[in-house]
């Protein structure tokens, strides 16, 4: 294990009375990822990020938090961890200034530190004009970016946010997205939500969570290779036989999805396989690259056991 | 880091009209406390004049103003102490100090300062009433001090019975209810016990803060209200440390 570890989490387990909620857990991010959790709701994944910030004590399992154990030295593992939870934590009676000020008290910032830290937060967070209003008289969208402010405002080498877009309007959510891309650089970042979009357009990594087990995992770059690999949806307005057309050479193999629509998988490529279909006067009217998404694996691993078994087998191989 | 929570506690106490209305009411009950004793203590005189060794107005008028002030404090301490924890578990923000790189120990005692300094200043605002009287004449300022100490670790000790009942519920009233409950029991649990040796009577609160008023600070009766309030916080301490593995 050369490369240093933000978060390594080993077999983690956490049962709610006899209900299982984390089964056996294990994952690690590195500096410069942006993990993002996914997974259906009581999937799991809050009582995971309460676990990683020590809100919740793991029944079985180890957590590392930059080296350091959670369990062993929490202040040590902690001042290193930010965290915002999936509703923030904010005293409704403070001004934003009062509140952020507070936090870079606990997490023991000098005095000298705490303004420049609290203005780089508010600013990031674009929160630079409404540092005396009470959270309180917040709207949700405000409110939720003060919560970002407070989990970055150590600049923690970790930062753990829990459905961090929820209740903002769209131009807030790219500006969050955007902040969570900058942050990415020089923090890990774990990410829960249930937005697939989302993911794709910030992490670097993704995990599916699902009943409690850890179902997919890996990178977002690896997923979208996989999806230029040599298949293709292919609409004929004249379709050979269905035989035929398996036949073909440089054909692994044919599925037939409508009378006219066909998903190939082949290696020669989409201008020989175009190429061909003139040349025999099949009618090519469409011609796209099979991609399975983010949704479709998801879809699939969540819903029904006998899809996830497939997708199982069309993952190791 | 205490310091930086209890300050923080006191400062949203001030900001929330529960704190401002319990010390309006408690200092108009108590200001009508004392001057109905005054008024006794001017109808007495002329006997007292003739007495030897007679009550002063120390004994006359503070200590029974201190007595009355414990009882209202008695009902008003669980109304104050029951958000302490209760409400941050609700509201979501005791996930900022369990995040923060903070030993439970340290969050606990910080709120714990926090409601004690609150009631430090009740303490302070109903020994103002009789030091008034300097103004006029002579007080046993012994005495007082020693009631003044009394009242403060009495209160000390609700405030640590409410931090423990308040971090097993999330209901603030709850909390408030079984706080209140407690407290009464505690007090008049020694009442009507025969002997004065028995477990009953030391365990009951009373017994250790009567003798104070009356201007005698006896060790044991110190060690009840430290072992008291040592008891409670290790107790709380050891709940919200459960409570991370149960929820």
């Amino acid at each position: 294990m050369s490369e240093h570890m933000l978060i390594r989490a080993n077999n983690l387990s956490r049962y709610y009375g006899g209900h299982c909620a984390v089964d056996d857990i294990s994952f690690e991010l590195r500096a410069g990822d942006i993990l993002g959790f996914l997974g259906p709701n009581g999937a799991g994944k809050s009582t995971t990020m309460q676990m990683l910030s020590g809100n919740l004590a793991p029944n079985a399992g180890e957590i590392a938090i930059d080296g350091i154990d959670l369990f062993d030295r929490p202040g040590a593992a902690k001042a290193a961890l930010g965290y915002l939870p999936e509703t923030p934590p904010l005293y409704k009676e403070m001004s934003v200034d009062e509140y952020l000020v507070y936090c870079a008290k606990l997490h023991r910032l000098n005095k000298s530190e705490r303004k420049d830290a609290v203005e780089l937060a508010k600013t990031r967070c674009g929160l630079t004009t409404s540092g005396k209003r009470l959270i309180g008289n917040l709207s949700k969208g405000f409110q939720q970016r003060v919560g970002i402010a407070q989990a970055i405002v150590h600049s923690p080498r970790v930062i753990i946010l829990d459905e961090p877009t929820v209740g903002l309007d769209p131009i807030q959510i790219r500006e969050i997205r955007e902040l969570m891309v900058e942050l990415g650089k020089t923090h890990g970042i774990i990410l829960s939500t249930h937005i697939l979009p989302e993911i794709e357009a910030v992490c670097n990594r993704v995990q599916i969570i699902h009943e409690g087990r850890l179902v997919y995992s890996a990178g977002l770059d690896e997923l979208l290779r996989k999806q230029l690999s040599g298949q293709y949806e292919l609409t004929l307005a004249s379709p050979p036989p269905m035989n035929d057309l398996g036949a073909m050479k440089g054909f692994e193999h044919v599925e037939a999805l409508g009378d006219n629509d066909f998903i190939v998988h082949t290696d020669i490529g989409a201008q020989a396989l175009a190429r061909r279909a003139v040349e025999n006067g099949w009618g090519l009217s469409r011609l796209t690259p099979h991609e399975r998404t983010l949704e479709q694996i998801f879809v699939d691993l969540t819903l029904g056991d006998k899809t996830g078994g497939a997708v199982h087998e069309d993952e190791r191989a | 880091m205490i310091i930086t929570i209890a300050l923080r506690e006191l400062r949203s106490m001030f900001l929330s009209p529960l704190a401002w209305t319990v010390l309006a009411v408690v200092q108009i009950v108590l200001a009508w406390t004392f001057l109905t004793q005054l008024d006794y203590f001017f109808a007495l005189q002329k006997e007292l004049a003739t007495m030897q060794n007679a009550p002063g107005v120390t004994d006359l008028v503070a200590a029974p103003l201190l007595e009355v002030a414990s009882i209202v404090l008695l009902m008003v301490t669980p109304l104050l102490t029951m958000r302490l924890i209760s409400e941050e578990r609700r509201n979501g923000t005791l996930s900022l100090l369990l995040s923060a790189p903070l030993s439970m120990t340290e969050i606990v005692l910080g709120k714990y300062l926090g409601i004690v300094l609150f009631l430090l200043i009740f303490v302070l605002m109903v020994a103002l009433m009789p030091l008034s009287l300097l103004m006029g004449t002579q007080l046993d300022l012994g005495k007082l001090a020693a009631g003044v100490l009394g009242l403060s670790l009495l209160l000390s000790a609700f405030a640590a019975a409410g931090l423990l009942l308040s971090s097993l519920t999330t209901n603030p009233v709850i909390a408030a209810i079984s706080s209140f409950g407690l407290l009464l029991l505690l007090w008049i649990v020694g009442r009507n016990s025969a002997d004065a040796g028995d477990a009953f009577t030391y365990i009951s609160i009373l017994n250790h803060y009567v003798p104070m008023l009356r201007g005698i600070i006896d060790t044991a009766d110190v060690a009840y209200f430290v072992l008291f309030i040592v008891t409670f916080l290790l107790l709380t301490i050891r709940q919200m440390d459960a409570q991370r593995l149960q929820i």
